[in-house]
């Protein structure tokens, strides 16, 4: 048995909290960089200039990529193997809270959802799952609201042509629209349950998008990219940087499909402790 | 890129065409979701507005809070569409432009030809960026909606396409 402080995932929390709002993640920065190059229309080739130029002055300046530093979402796998000191929950709404007062981020969170009130810092959302070994893997992804507010869950036939299912994916983009910051990373959850195919479509956007792709993520990409959204949906080549697939075994009578789309600001800090 | 300095006339809002790279200095209020909610409950009691909304422009922004030594934090628009509830009131109250990122609704596009009102873009997602281009801040109204409350924003130079121009032509169907 290995034991970690709960005070020390605290710690940990706090400054991936920050990392993950001020340094652009490096794939989607490639990704943005790729796409500037490949780009025709002048007004997206600027937008992705000026998005290029934004993750700069923020990693310079210690500012947020963007105000809507999100609803803090943190996956913590805990090796099996690995007692806390302390409590793991509170320690890890602790860390979020810590760090987004020190980082001067934006308190976006309503404790009652239907009286609203005043914004504050916790709770986050927590994932937690138990795997072999004797670490704690910790990530933050700060999921801004203008790009949650476009998730969609289908709940397919099982018998259906994938055709059925490329389209209700690409009216998820279009019903996006230039509305939640084009340039998107489209993540899809297939299978599982319907909760679980939501949950596995928000992993898919830990995915580096430079990996290599499966088939349907690479014509998904391409069709996506036919829509002439473009930056700031003004149209151009560049809709989309990437599309990341999830999938998992599901019921005989369900093909469950699920669509987290995440604004050209795809942020996420991870380490393992 | 056309400068373009604050408050806008009626003379300089109808000279303003759809599509048009614009560079605003001047004064613009900031309110979202939450002040939105609470000027229109007070139009509709009938009640004095804690702000003359009189040839303003609202920018739909939340900024995040202020790091040390800065006028400002992050400062993006928030998607204007959560606001068409509201803002057909407000054109009507007096409020002259709106700022913010995405589509509008039929009726606000509406209201815009109206009353003669314009409706900007920011550039999204790009909050650090545009925090450069803000010279002060000043809290106006409802301190307590922290990000959501009403700030008075002095800036130079921000950059903004415009929307809907006021004909009622919109960027995104044209």
């Amino acid at each position: 048995m290995r034991t970690i402080k709960a005070s020390f995932i605290s710690k940990i929390v706090s400054d991936l909290s920050q990392e993950a709002n001020f340094v652009l993640r490096k794939d989607v920065l490639l990704a943005l960089k790729l796409a500037l190059k490949k780009e025709t229309n002048e007004r997206a080739k600027s937008l992705l200039e000026s998005i290029i130029e934004n993750a700069n002055i923020a990693k310079d300046e210690k500012l947020a990529i963007c105000q809507d530093t999100g609803l803090p979402i943190v996956f913590a796998e805990l090796g099996q193997d690995v007692r806390i000191e302390g409590d793991l929950k509170t320690a890890i709404i602790k860390g979020v809270e810590a760090g987004y007062r020190k980082g001067y981020l934006r308190n976006s969170i309503v404790q009652d959802p239907l009286a609203r009130g005043k914004s504050g810092y916790a709770p986050c959302v927590i994932h937690i799952d138990i795997v072999r070994g004797n670490k704690l893997k910790l990530t933050v992804l700060p999921k801004g609201f203008g790009c949650e507010n476009k998730s969609k869950l289908k709940m397919l036939e099982p018998t259906v042509d994938i055709k059925e299912i490329k389209q209700f994916i690409l009216n998820c983009v279009k019903d996006a629209g230039p509305d939640a910051c084009p340039p998107y990373v489209v993540g899809v959850g297939i299978g599982g349950t319907a909760d679980y195919a939501m949950l596995l479509a928000k992993k898919a956007l830990l995915k580096e998008i430079s990996r290599p792709k499966t088939k349907l993520e690479r014509e998904l990409l391409k069709e996506i990219n036919k829509l002439n959204i473009g930056p700031m949906g003004l149209g151009g080549k560049t809709t989309c940087l990437g599309v990341n697939i999830e999938t998992y075994p599901t019921h005989i009578a369900g093909l469950p499909v699920a669509v987290n789309i995440s604004c050209h600001a795809l942020r996420s800090a991870t380490k393992t402790i | 890129m056309k400068k373009i300095y604050l408050p806008l006339t009626k003379e300089s809002i109808t000279g303003l065409k759809v599509g048009e790279e614009l560079l605003l200095s001047g004064v613009i209020y900031t309110a979202r979701d939450q002040a939105h909610k609470r000027l229109i409950e007070t139009i509709k009691k009938h009640k004095k507005l804690p702000i003359d909304l009189k040839s303003k422009i609202i920018y739909y922004c939340g900024p995040t809070a202020t790091p040390k030594g800065k006028i400002i934090g992050s400062c993006g628009p928030t998607t204007a569409s959560r606001m068409d509830r509201f803002a057909t009131i407000l054109i009507k109250a007096g409020v002259k432009g709106m700022i913010g990122k995405g589509r509008r609704s039929n009726e606000v596009t509406r209201a815009i030809k109206k009353h003669k009102a314009i409706y900007l873009l920011a550039p999204a997602g790009l909050g650090a960026l545009l925090s450069t281009k803000v010279k002060s801040k000043e809290l106006i109204v409802y301190p307590e909606l922290g990000p959501e409350a009403i700030y008075k924003l002095k800036v130079r130079d921000f950059p903004v396409i415009v929307g809907i121009d006021s004909r009622g032509k919109d960027i995104y169907k044209i």
